[in-house]
């Protein structure tokens, strides 16, 4: 549910409207563009083509080329042209067609967009968007399937969101356009096709605020992007065998929305968390390092991680479903909490 | 050139577009998950450059790249079942059509990165070098990625260390939907050889004996010590960028050029000058018919042949 101060935002939107989570993330650019001059997109394929999962569909006819810009395949400079415009004025949206390759962008964004502002003692601001689209589920194996959220969560100046629902998607991605910061967008390709209830028009849902999802009792499990469907639909297995299993999800990676997380952990006593991306180095020992951190004396067991195993995405079907979490591996590492 | 070669070149195009082909219908009946970037159209490429190759020397390859490992002498069993992802496939069924790679054969690899394989490629060049072996690395590119930093950084490198390299640009006009206009501010991509002070040439994709010409007169200075050249071969692709792509790409270009290009088919081309040459027609039907045969083989081994059980998904990931 959302909360008082997001309802607040909201009062303006009209009526909900049915949207595909790719389409509310076409529907909040184009929301942007339309208010704000300054908004422009740009990216492999983003064109007449509307971009490889659609999410710019629509764009380049309403709003032509000079503000929806079909670029080389040359991501560095997808990364720095952005961060150049953005500091200058602009508020760039850019598209890096797989998370796999913002890697080839990593030198824009690492150590120079998200450091400008710090590096010139706060005189710079970098209001800029990389949509990326990540996670397995396509059978495009090592190289296009990657969860490399971790990587963007370990650089202060960044900030990094990924919604699980086309209300989240809209809603975060509007706020993301208006940041004054270099937000890393991270959008799930098996998510693109999900459907949902949006406002039409504009609202927002501010950055660094989580949700819970689903409320419980007795144990808390914070999940990120597809893996929020997932643990719904483990905590509905749960609910049959007498668990009573809350799903937050923290929706901005970083900077993280702590209390949220903390305040189902001191309610529920027991957490796991839950994401697609290699369990090693992965975004989930940070949140419980941080519950262990700050809610321990609340715990009434050691925090969990259900993560994707420690490997490449392998190709073959099988293999690939094997490598990530399922609803029932979920269930699995709940129960033995208990 | 003999007819013998004539028909060993020919029936390596036949292979790839057979080939090609099967996996239009395995696709659609979804035998082949995930990705597939046919290289029909574009056969004479692959071939004209891999014939003037030593079965030593080695190749880096593109996500575009069946053409590629077979034309450097892979067989279709193994990539027909690495496309379905089976265990008997070149790589256990763990890459796919994407990843495709047999050292044995020089093949470094097919890529998922656009501009991932090209200095890999300068890599195995230098380590050529270095071994004094005497092998020459190719590397297989579009034209989307010669605007990649990773080829500029490459051909750098490459003429710098006079490296045994051969840059083969396949210029199909178009990196997915965008066409070569609106990527990059040039015509011919060998124009780029010049900031590197190589050899740059520019040749009739789609003849392949224009191809092989100018593959082996590079390969043969490379091999020399003379260093890296850049050789684009304008062609086409026929499919969509993948399939999937609707309606064979026609969202961003018109029915006619793809028709216009398909007059230009590199079988044809070479089949009207083996005719001319005075190869026997039977001999063309002949290899037609064995390849038909071999496609339907390697769809049966393929079919026939195991996933790959769940725990080697654990493996191969460190050498011991
Ligand atoms: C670094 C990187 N960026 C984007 C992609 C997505 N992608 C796959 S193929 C392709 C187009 C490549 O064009 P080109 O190099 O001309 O090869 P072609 O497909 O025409 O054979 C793109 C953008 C990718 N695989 N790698
Ligand atoms: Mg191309």
């Amino acid at each position: 549910m959302p909360d008082v101060a997001e309802k607040m935002v909201n009062q303006d939107a009209e009526e909900m409207v049915t949207m595909t989570y790719v389409e509310a993330i076409t529907d909040a650019i184009r929301v942007e563009m339309q208010r704000d001059e300054s908004v422009f997109v740009m990216g492999e394929d983003v064109g007449v083509y509307g971009g490889i999962f659609g999410a710019t569909r629509g764009l380049y006819a309403e709003f032509g080329a000079e503000r929806v810009r079909d670029t080389a395949i040359s991501e560095a400079i997808i990364a720095g042209a952005a961060t150049g415009a953005a500091v200058t004025g602009l508020r760039p949206v850019a598209e890096i067609m797989f998370i796999d390759f913002t890697t080839i962008a990593m030198d824009q964004i690492v150590n120079q967009a998200a450091k400008m502002r710090y590096m010139f003692g706060g005189k710079a601001m970098v209001p800029m968007v990389i949509r990326t689209p990540t996670g397995t589920g396509r059978g495009a194996a090592a190289q296009h399937s990657q969860s490399l959220e971790a990587w963007h969560c370990h650089v202060p100046g960044l900030k990094v969101v990924m919604p699980s629902t086309p209300y989240d998607a809209k809603g975060l991605l509007i706020s993301a356009i208006r940041d004054n910061n270099p937000v890393i967008f991270i959008e799930h390709k098996i998510l693109y096709a999900t459907k949902g209830e949006v406002p039409r028009g504009e609202y927002t849902i501010p950055l660094s605020q989580a949700e819970v999802k689903r409320e419980g009792n007795d144990v808390s499990i914070i999940a990120t992007s597809l893996m929020v469907q997932r643990s719904l639909a483990a905590a509905e297995l749960l609910e049959k065998e007498g668990i009573s299993a809350g799903v937050v999800d923290p929706r901005t990676l970083y900077p993280l929305d702590k209390e949220t997380l903390l305040r189902s952990v001191q309610k529920t006593n027991r957490a796991i968390v839950v994401h697609e991306a290699c369990k090693t180095g992965g975004f989930g020992g940070e949140v419980a390092t941080l519950i262990m951190e700050e809610a321990f004396d609340y715990l009434d067991a050691p925090v969990m991680r259900c993560a994707g195993l420690d490997v490449p995405i392998p190709f073959s079907p099988p293999l690939e479903k094997a490598v990530i979490p399922d609803e029932n591996q979920i269930v699995s590492v709940v129960k033995s909490l208990f | 050139m003999k007819n013998e070669q004539l028909l060993d070149m020919y029936r390596q195009m036949v292979k790839i577009r057979y080939f090609e082909e099967k996996i239009v219908e395995d696709y659609a009946k979804a035998l082949v998950p995930g990705l597939a970037h046919l290289y029909i159209g574009q056969e004479a490429v692959a071939v004209g450059v891999c014939s003037a190759l030593e079965p030593s020397d080695y190749i880096t390859s593109t996500h575009r790249g069946h053409g590629h490992c077979i034309a450097k002498g892979g067989e279709l069993d193994k990539m027909m079942a690495e496309l379905f992802g089976r265990k008997t496939g070149y790589c256990k069924g763990k890459g796919g059509s994407m990843h495709i790679a047999e050292l044995d054969l020089g093949i470094l690899g097919a890529n998922g990165v656009v501009g991932g394989g090209v200095p890999i490629a300068v890599g195995a060049a230098l380590s050529a070098q270095m071994r004094k072996s005497g092998q020459v690395a190719v590397a297989f590119l579009g034209d989307g990625a010669s605007n990649q930093g990773s080829f500029h950084e490459a051909l750098n490198m490459a003429s710098t260390w006079k490296l045994p390299v051969v840059f083969v640009c396949e210029n199909n006009l178009y990196g997915i939907s965008v066409c070569q206009k609106v990527h990059q501010n040039i015509t011919d991509i060998s124009v780029r050889a010049t900031g590197y002070n190589i050899p740059g040439l520019t040749v009739e994709g789609n003849d392949i004996l224009a191809v092989y010409h100018a593959a082996a007169e590079a390969i043969a200075r490379a091999r020399n010590g003379e260093g890296p050249t850049l050789l684009e071969c304008k062609t086409y692709r026929w499919r969509g960028h993948h399939e999937g792509d609707p309606n064979q790409g026609c969202t961003y270009r018109e029915r006619e050029e793809i028709e216009q290009w398909k007059e230009k088919c590199p079988l044809k081309n070479l089949e009207q000058k083996m005719l001319k040459q005075g190869v026997k027609e039977a001999d063309i039907e002949a290899i037609q018919e064995e390849i038909q045969q071999a496609v339907l083989d390697a769809v049966e081994f393929a079919i026939n042949s195991p996933f790959p059980e769940i725990e080697e998904a654990q493996e191969d990931i460190y050498a011991s």
